[in-house]
């Protein structure tokens, strides 16, 4: 068992290295073999060590070898598996399998294959090592890790210069959250003396009461790492730019698995969250903002990955809201699902652009549903699922934190109004994406269909997304026992009842007509919000006028080294006393001949004024 | 000594004279021999003085001196004339202001 345990992820690790040394050499196919066998192989391990833990649901814990030794500090390279970790395992090898299953014929025509396969790999170790991480410098490692791989992803088509751009920009963005994570483990390990998580928690119970200022602090500086992670409001801005990486990676990890990174920390460490009540009522607001703000930009983008992008961020929004009310099942329960439906959306719309010559502009096609039948019904279970249509996964999911909204103490009924209103943009915006990619005239006519590889995840995660409302998952002896929830009859119906008022809406507008948005769309102050919409409120203009500007201005003016400026004056002021006197010796015997007397003549004078 | 008696201001003028001229002569000229010669001009109105002195007071330092002058002169001008040699061989020219070589 701790072999198996080690071994995943250990595998695809092992592949990672062997694609970067060996790849260019070996042909295409073995490399696809090396790289989707090795999550494969470690799907499987994650499988054979899921069996004995659902009979006994007992923790498992390695340790493999101490990590360092400085004084007192020392931690461990161990790994700790329970429910939530096993959730979590389970949904990146699994989904990363199919992705990279996918990826095979996806990036069959491109010339890095190997170097593509290499990051995946290495992606997947990193997410594999931050989920089973049992100490919290381990968890940074992955955190880390998986950053490195995003960067590397987003910006893999590394001859265009915006995709550079886009990459450092995630890398960046989301090392301002690194940085206050990073003070968190740094002040949770000087007050508590500890970085691992189980004695973490229980040394946290004992030395702060709820409420405690230092536990605010901390769990504060926890979140800002999980707001750059999971690309939330403020720190959201790298998410649509991230796109430009090849569309399994935006599948992969800017939508099942790394951005949830952070939902997976606050879950991790929510008996630290719960000491400080504060922050999680600020965890559940930045939630519903986010959830909100990204469903509005979501609703105008033209794009199809950055629609998809918008609607991950406010996805994640959602389980953020979640876990700011004590919903921590529902939280991870929608990151499962939203894992499988994401994924399927995201492989769907690669799907699209892989037969449309890598059209993204979603008013170039239409008329796809015949053309590309296996795309047309994958898209359209995963859009369901996203609008959280009944009985899909995304159903379960959503109800269960909107549910656990409503009855939040306090301003709950508030949340789970902008919940509402988000659920229902989401309905509208995802089947607006369905309807006018799907349906209505033939733009673009599709020059490939997809072959099995990539069919086959599409089937499979078509098969999760419908059904995996159904999965329960183990994570009851994970989080506190929660009040069984009755909400009334109402509340029901209205939950279930918006999504589909706003599948209906989207159903008028865009292919029957009886609603027509024209007219607003096309007044001053809708086009003045569309804009607004369209820009993602203008976040990035915002960042760029605060801090992106002032500092290329620094930087400008400091390359021109302002400091030896004034070393230079110096400098030239006595070049130019050499030019001076190197004049007076200017060769010359006439002028050396009158010097002479008139320093003469000017002796004599001083020596006359001298004698009188 | 009965009889025409230069007054002693008027020799050391005439001194004074020579030798502005032959200063001036230094400085103005760009000819090398003539400023050899404007040298010596000046040369002479010092040794003037000295001889002048030297009758006013009845002291022979003064005609002693002038001999030393004589004698340092033509020194002077033997040098001076091999430079000029010199000069004109390597500059074709007995323009001084062209031998600026040593400029700083």
């Amino acid at each position: 068992m701790a072999t198996a345990l080690v071994l995943i992820p250990l595998l695809p690790m092992l592949s990672a290295a062997l694609l970067m040394i060996f790849g260019r050499r070996l042909p295409q196919q073995l490399v696809a073999i090396i790289g989707a066998g090795a999550v494969a192989l470690s799907a499987l391990c994650v499988l054979s060590i899921a069996q004995p833990f659902l009979a006994t649901h007992q923790a498992l814990q390695v340790q493999l070898w101490s990590w360092m030794q400085i004084g007192d500090f020392s931690p461990n390279f161990s790994f700790y598996v329970d429910g939530l970790t096993l959730v979590m395992m389970s949904i990146i090898t699994g989904v990363g399998f199919l992705i990279h299953l996918y990826s095979t014929e996806f990036m069959q025509q491109d010339d890095s294959f190997s170097r593509y396969f290499a990051y995946l790999n290495l992606f997947i170790a990193a997410m594999l090592i931050l989920v089973m991480a049992d100490n919290l410098l381990l968890l940074y490692l992955g955190w880390e890790g998986v950053g490195l791989c995003s960067y590397l992803l987003v910006g893999f088509w590394y001859r265009d210069p915006a995709n550079g751009a886009a990459a450092r920009k995630a890398f960046i963005v989301t090392r301002v959250g690194d940085t206050a994570m990073a003070l968190g483990l740094l002040l949770l390990y000087t007050e508590l003396g500890t970085l691992e998580i189980q004695p973490l928690m229980t040394a946290a119970n004992i030395h702060w009461v709820e409420g405690d200022g230092l536990a605010i602090v901390a769990t504060a500086l926890l979140l800002g790492g999980a707001l750059g992670k999971s690309a939330q409001i403020p720190l959201h801005t790298w998410l649509p730019d991230a796109m430009a990486g090849p569309t399994p990676v935006s599948a992969l990890i800017h939508a099942a698995t790394m951005v949830t990174a952070g939902v997976y920390l606050i879950a991790r460490t929510h008996e630290l969250f719960l000491l400080a009540p504060p922050t999680l009522i600020a965890v559940a607001l930045i939630g519903l903002l986010t959830a909100l703000m990204a469903a509005f930009s979501a609703l105008v983008q033209q794009d199809i990955k950055r629609i998809l992008a918008y609607s991950t961020i406010s996805q994640i929004g959602y389980m953020f809201l979640g876990l700011g009310v004590g919903a921590w099942g529902a939280s991870v329960f929608h990151l499962m699902t939203h894992a499988f439906f994401k994924a399927l959306l995201f492989l769907a719309a690669g799907a699209v652009i892989h037969c449309l010559h890598h059209e993204h502009n979603i008013f170039r096609m239409g008329g796809l549903r015949t053309r590309l039948p296996v795309v047309f019904w994958s898209f359209l279970i995963g859009a369901a699922a996203l609008a959280a249509l009944p009985l899909t996964s995304g159903f379960f999911s959503k109800d269960a934190i909107l549910l656990a909204a409503w009855q939040a103490p306090g301003i709950g009924p508030l949340l789970w109004l902008g919940g509402l209103l988000g659920a229902l943009l989401t309905a509208f915006y995802s089947f607006r994406l369905v309807f006018i990619v799907f349906f209505g005239e033939l733009q673009t006519s599709p020059d490939k269909q997809p072959g099995w590889r990539m069919a086959l995840p599409l089937a499979l995660l078509c098969l999760l997304s419908l059904a995996g409302g159904w999965i329960g998952i183990p994570v009851r002896e994970v989080f506190p026992p929660q009040e069984e929830q009755h909400a009334g009859f109402l509340v029901h119906v209205i939950s279930i009842g918006i999504p589909l008022l706003g599948v209906w809406l989207a159903y008028a507008v865009y292919i029957s007509k009886q609603i027509s948005f024209q007219d607003a769309a096309a007044s001053p102050r809708g086009r003045r919000w569309s804009q607004l919409w369209l820009a993602g409120w203008r976040f990035d203009d915002f960042y760029s006028w605060l801090l992106v500007r002032p500092y290329q201005t620094i930087a400008r003016f400091l390359r021109n080294e302002p400091v030896d400026r004034f070393y230079d004056f110096i400098a030239a002021i006595s070049l130019q006393f050499n030019h001076l006197l190197s004049n007076l010796q200017n060769g010359r015997l006439r002028w050396y001949a009158t010097s002479m007397i008139m320093g003469l003549i000017l002796m004599l004078i001083l020596g006359m004024e001298g004698a009188t | 000594m009965a009889g025409l008696q230069i007054p002693l201001d008027h020799v050391l003028l005439l001194a004074t004279l020579l030798f502005a001229c032959g200063l001036a002569g230094l400085m103005s000229r760009r000819n090398i021999i003539f400023m050899l010669l404007s040298l010596e001009v000046m040369l002479n109105a010092a040794a003037l003085a000295f001889v002048a002195a030297g009758a006013h007071w009845g002291q022979a330092d003064g005609q002693v001196i002038f001999m030393l002058i004589l004698a340092v002169a033509a020194a002077e001008v033997s040098v001076g004339l091999g430079l000029v040699l010199q000069v004109q061989r390597r500059l074709k020219s007995l323009d001084m202001d062209g031998a600026d070589r040593m400029r700083g």
